[in-house]
């Protein structure tokens, strides 16, 4: 047998309270998509950063072809022929594709030439690409690929991509897959971070499983069950999230032709938006982020004005009406991102009760704060939804993501909305964590709410939704009945590929 | 090798601590800085800082500390707000002039006709002044997005030349040989701003500063406005997803400040200064935003950081007076105070890490 590419023997790292990888030991075969699974917090993105080099080991090996592997830079990383893909892309808007590959190069050739290679390299890989457009005008999927043409331009060995999938319709990731596989074919090694089992068990050969920084198991995902994965990840049995089933009542929230210019640049307007939400239903829209679901929840909150017209909450019409009064009303809103908007980081939890509950749960009189009341609120929301932290007291920033996200979903749950838009309730929640949420929203809709959740989930979607509908290009489809959705019928609903017709079979 | 390294929350401590800190090292700095000038340092110190409250000329001295601080405070507590909220209104000087050109004007206006009623009409008419020159650049961020730093600190130099034009045209005391400058104020019995206590330097507006600091106090800790400030200081975002209209918080914000250093102005032009004459104002608009900082953005600690800015003030002179100090020492010396404050301040946020990166 030949030697592994990557060899990982004892890694482990250690920061203040807490260890985020200990003896962590697996090996890449060459030509294989190796998976790393993991919740959040389980330490897969310090191992990445290890390998990567942004990240030094207290201890413990790296062996590439044989040979010590210790980079102490990215560019080390790059040089010996490691490659990543972020999450969180790192492009320019306002900049075109060849400006920002070259952004990311040691030493970038000429624009034009570079330019031509971009087209041949996203060819060959089946992921055509113009080089002269602007990003700012991309979609996530097309941003995705310039990352990865990035990356491909290198000639790496080993290629680290990181949730690769959160952001793609599922004909993308049908896409991506292709390359990947053309690039395993080629003998390039992929390492393959997700918590997509389903995905895992498509395209990875091997995965190793991470908690709490450790490896617990390892297994061939082909022949695994889903749920063992999960279970192996989690540590624990889980439990589906259920509800009675589907009473619906009057209509509470009525859109009509709801249309809003964009309200920033690279922003998305809303085009021609109809929609009638009822009493006690969950109405999930799906979507690739970008596509006005950042619009849509800021037109519901109040957060922006929209024309005379477009939105009535139980028959009355409410478009010029501010966020104070529509939370008097019963619409509550829970935006996607956490820090900085629906939470203000550098505030204490109890001020961040007062940041929305203030009109429903009377934490104001007569202009004046009633800190009293708002710590009991917070610490009720603490309780309810199990925030680890030790009181009200402690700044929003202090929180992990997850106990963080628990606690501004718990908010407005905590407030008997009439009607919620949570937009990606779950983003960056651990399993367990994950379940609680989705639970108490079904029994939010239970106790006879109506419920928009926007999500780039559809697993989380299709398991709690009565309808589904899609944003693409900031309109949204017609909501169909969720049950007995299928994944290519979502995937037109979601637009297709987004007209980037693959270049796959005739090459 | 010492590294900073970010705080999980803001250190308390630290908040409390750091104006301390930095006084001291301004007073082991600046002490060095008189030692190189050839100077006794702890004799300059002691002139700047004792002899003022204490010293042989302290019966003179002492009231007018607060005769510096009121105007200071007053200003600096609407300037807080502001701040706080990320609204950077620069240009109270202007606002402050143009508070004692309302003002005088109503009052002239009644000249030499005695009634309770000119004093107050004098309060309202300050205050309208600086909220006027204050919702200028206030209207044209929410209207336009302009930059309210540069427009209201260009307003400044327009009010200044509002000023000479004042006093040497429609406000000019006909009684005054042609020479610059109205009528004194301070001996029109009706609009007179004299002190509460005799002797004391405590005029109508040191005690408004006072009462200012109390209701700032409670504006930012127990009332809605307090908390809408902080949190569109904090995270603009968030502040519109708690209901914050920005438009809204920004006129609000202006115009409490420019309302406020309308008021100083007021004050002092029926008080201490007497008249409105060309060079009437003192800096006290720029001044305040230095104790503005030195507080802490906190009404308290404005409150005590406006009556140290006025000691280093008086004491300054004094040190000039009595030790042939430069003036430019002196402005050096105060300048340190916010130096040492902004470099100190750090340690609120961040904390120092002595020893090596775990691996480098």
């Amino acid at each position: 047998m030949t030697t592994p590419l990557l060899e990982l023997s004892g890694l482990t790292k250690a920061y203040p309270g807490v260890v985020a990888n200990s003896e962590v030991s697996f090996d890449i075969a060459r030509g294989e998509v190796h998976a790393l699974l993991g919740e959040n917090g389980a330490g897969k993105s310090t191992l990445v950063k290890t390998i990567y080099g942004l990240v030094q080991p207290d201890t413990g090996q790296m062996r590439l072809d044989g040979k010590p592997f210790a980079p102490p830079e990215p560019r080390a990383a790059r040089a010996s022929g490691v490659a990543m893909v972020f999450q969180h892309f790192s492009l320019f808007d306002a900049m075109n594709v060849a400006e920002n590959v070259a952004l990311g190069m040691e030493e970038p050739p000429a624009l034009n030439r570079l330019a031509q290679q971009i087209r041949e390299v996203s060819n060959a890989y089946g992921l055509p690409l113009d080089p002269d457009r602007i990003v700012g005008d991309l979609s996530a999927g097309e941003r995705q690929r310039v990352e990865i043409v990035r990356c491909l331009l290198q000639e790496p060995r080993l290629l680290i991509m990181d949730e690769p999938t959160s952001v793609l319709t599922p004909q993308e990731v049908n896409i991506l897959f292709e390359t990947l596989r053309k690039l395993r074919a080629e003998g390039v090694s992929i390492l393959y971070i997700s918590h997509k089992l389903e995905e895992i068990r498509t395209i990875c050969d091997q995965a190793t499983i991470l908690r709490h920084g450790k490896v617990v198991g390892k297994c061939d995902p082909k022949t695994t069950a889903a749920r063992d994965m999960a279970e192996q990840m989690v540590g624990a049995t889980l439990s589906t999230p259920s509800r009675a089933g589907g009473r619906t009542g009057e209509v509470v929230l009525e859109l009509t032709g709801l249309s809003a210019p964009a309200p920033r640049a690279f922003g998305t307007a809303l085009r021609d938006i109809d929609l009638e939400l009822r009493a006690g239903e969950v109405l999930g829209i799906g979507g690739v982020a970008g596509n006005g679901q950042d619009e849509l929840a800021m037109a519901l909150s109040g957060e922006m004005a929209t024309a005379p017209g477009m939105i009535r909450f139980k028959g009355r019409e409410i478009g010029r009406e501010g966020v104070t009064a529509r939370r008097h009303m019963g619409l509550l809103c829970a935006p996607e991102e956490r820090m900085g908007h629906a939470a203000a980081p550098d505030m204490s939890l109890t001020e961040n009760a007062l940041l929305t509950a203030g009109p429903r749960e009377d934490l104001v009189r007569h202009g004046f704060l009633r800190w009293g009341r708002a710590k009991g609120f917070a610490e009720k929301v603490i309780e309810r939804f199990d925030v680890r932290t030790p009181g009200p007291g402690t700044a929003a920033r202090a929180l992990s993501g997850g106990n963080l996200q628990k606690f501004v979903i718990g908010r407005e749950i905590m407030q008997r909305p009439e009607v919620l838009v949570v937009n990606q309730p779950t983003w960056g929640v651990d399993a367990a964590a994950a379940a609680t949420i989705r639970q108490a929203l079904l029994d939010l809709a239970e106790a006879g709410a109506a419920l928009i959740v926007i999500s780039q989930d559809l697993d989380e979607l299709m398991e709690i939704s009565d309808r589904f509908a899609a944003l693409n290009g900031g309109t949204l489809s017609a909501p169909r009945p969720a049950q007995g959705l299928g994944i290519d019928e979502i995937g037109m609903m979601l637009g297709g590929a987004h007209d980037m017709a693959p270049a796959h079979g005739e090459s | 090798m010492i590294r900073l390294e970010r705080r999980p929350e803001p250190s308390r401590a630290w908040t409390v601590a750091t104006p301390f800190v930095a006084v001291a090292l301004t007073m082991v700095a600046g002490g060095l800085m008189f030692a190189l000038l050839g100077k006794d340092p702890v004799e300059a110190i002691r002139t700047i800082f004792w002899d003022p409250l204490f010293g042989d000329f302290a019966s003179y001295s002492r009231p007018q500390l607060l005769v510096k601080a009121g105007p200071l405070i007053l200003i600096a507590i609407g300037l807080s707000l502001g701040f706080r909220a990320g609204i950077w209104n620069i240009g109270a000087e202007g606002q402050y002039i143009l508070g004692a050109i309302f003002a005088a004007a109503t009052g002239l206006a009644f000249y030499p006709a005695e009634s309770w009623l000119v004093f107050p009409a004098m309060i309202l008419a300050g205050a309208l002044g600086g909220i006027l020159w204050a919702m200028i650049p206030a209207l044209l961020k929410v209207r336009f997005g302009t930059n309210e730093v540069l427009v209201s600190l260009m307003l400044v130099y327009v009010a200044e030349a509002l000023l000479a034009s004042m006093a040497l045209g429609l406000l000019r005391n006909p009684e005054g040989m042609g020479f610059p400058g109205s009528r004194n104020l301070a001996q029109y019995p009706s609009a007179a701003n004299l002190d509460l206590i005799p002797g004391t330097g405590l005029h109508w507006g040191v005690a408004l500063a006072l009462i200012a600091v109390i209701v700032g106090q409670v504006v930012m800790t127990r009332h809605q406005l307090g908390f809408r400030v902080r949190l569109a200081g904090q995270s603009p975002r968030a502040a519109v997803f708690g209901g914050v209209n920005p438009g809204w918080l920004i006129v609000v914000c202006m115009g409490i400040s420019g309302g406020l250093a309308g008021l100083a102005g007021m004050f002092e032009v029926a008080g201490p200064a007497g008249r409105l004459g060309i060079d009437f104002n003192v800096g006290y608009g720029f001044t305040a935003i230095i104790v503005a900082f030195l507080g802490r953005l906190n009404p308290i600690g404005i409150l005590l950081a406006g009556l140290l800015m006025a000691l280093t003030y008086i004491g300054g002179e004094l040190a000039q007076l009595q030790m042939n100090l430069p003036l430019a020492a002196i402005q050096m010396f105060q300048g340190m105070l916010l130096f040492f404050l902004l470099a100190v301040d750090v340690l609120t946020a961040f904390r120092f890490r002595m020893g090596r990166r775990a691996v480098a």
